[in-house]
């Protein structure tokens, strides 16, 4: 069970439609990798964040696949088209099956 | 010291594994670059990959990619101990077909990444990271 984490993302308030809008999300992680190893020479098991996606409206935006390569805290920025109001999801996905969301709203005018 | 037949045999087999090693992590990212393009010839072009020349640290090595019109970029450290880093996967609402991350680089070695584009031809660049302080610990 991964503890203390907590998603941050950042979303302009408003938009014009079909502006494009960059977003920069990041949570709090430790990506423990799996190739390091304890004081006593153990590996410490791998324990990631395996995947984060981001929706509009329950469209697609982005899609990333994680390996332990990403570093601690993963963060990622990304352009997005806004074609109407609504609301981005933002997911992420523990390899201990635990799911982190976070939602904002855009108004477009 | 006399060269015994048992020292040869040792030396032999040293020297051996000194060059299978690396020769095994570059297998491992011709295998995920495989499983990515499915065996399909990867042009240049088309792809811009910005990462810093020199690392201090590591741990967080900020990188860029931006691959206009590309469906996927999958992103490939070829010196770490696991290769791949992570697959961008562009919706229809992606605003560019770029983004931003940091990663994890063990050491001095090449960045890759690939783009998919939607007709199924693939395109690569790949820039080379000088390393300070590795980012794998132990």
């Amino acid at each position: 069970m991964a503890e203390n984490v907590k998603p941050r993302v950042r979303v302009p308030r408003d938009a014009t439609a079909g502006e494009t809008i960059i977003i920069k999300t990041l949570i709090s992680h430790k990506m423990e990798s799996g190739q390091r190893k304890d004081d006593d020479g153990n590996v410490i098991p791998r324990s990631i964040i395996n995947r984060f996606t981001c929706t509009f409206n329950g469209e697609s935006v982005i899609d990333v696949a994680m390996e332990p390569a990403i570093s601690t805290n993963p963060y990622f920025e990304f352009e997005v088209t806004v074609p109407e109001s609504g609301t981005f999801e933002f997911t992420w996905y523990d390899d201990d099956g635990d799911i982190y969301t976070d939602t904002k709203e855009i108004a477009v005018s | 010291m006399k060269l015994t037949r048992r020292h040869a045999i040792v030396m032999a087999l040293g020297s051996a594994a000194a060059f299978t090693m690396p020769f095994r992590a570059y297998a491992a990212v011709e295998e995920d670059i495989e499983a990515f393009t499915g065996g399909v010839e990867i042009g240049t072009g088309g792809i811009t990959l910005v990462a810093p020349e020199i690392a201090e640290n590591g741990n967080t090595v900020p990188i860029e990619v931006d691959a206009p019109g590309a469906e996927a970029i999958m992103i490939l450290a070829t010196g770490n101990p696991v290769p791949a880093v992570g697959t961008f996967t562009f919706g229809a609402l992606a605003g560019s077909q770029s983004a931003a991350t940091r990663i994890r680089l063990a050491g001095t070695q090449d960045v890759v990444a690939i783009a998919r584009m939607p007709d199924g031809s693939f395109v690569q660049a790949s820039q080379e990271v000088k390393v300070t302080i590795g980012g794998c610990g132990g």
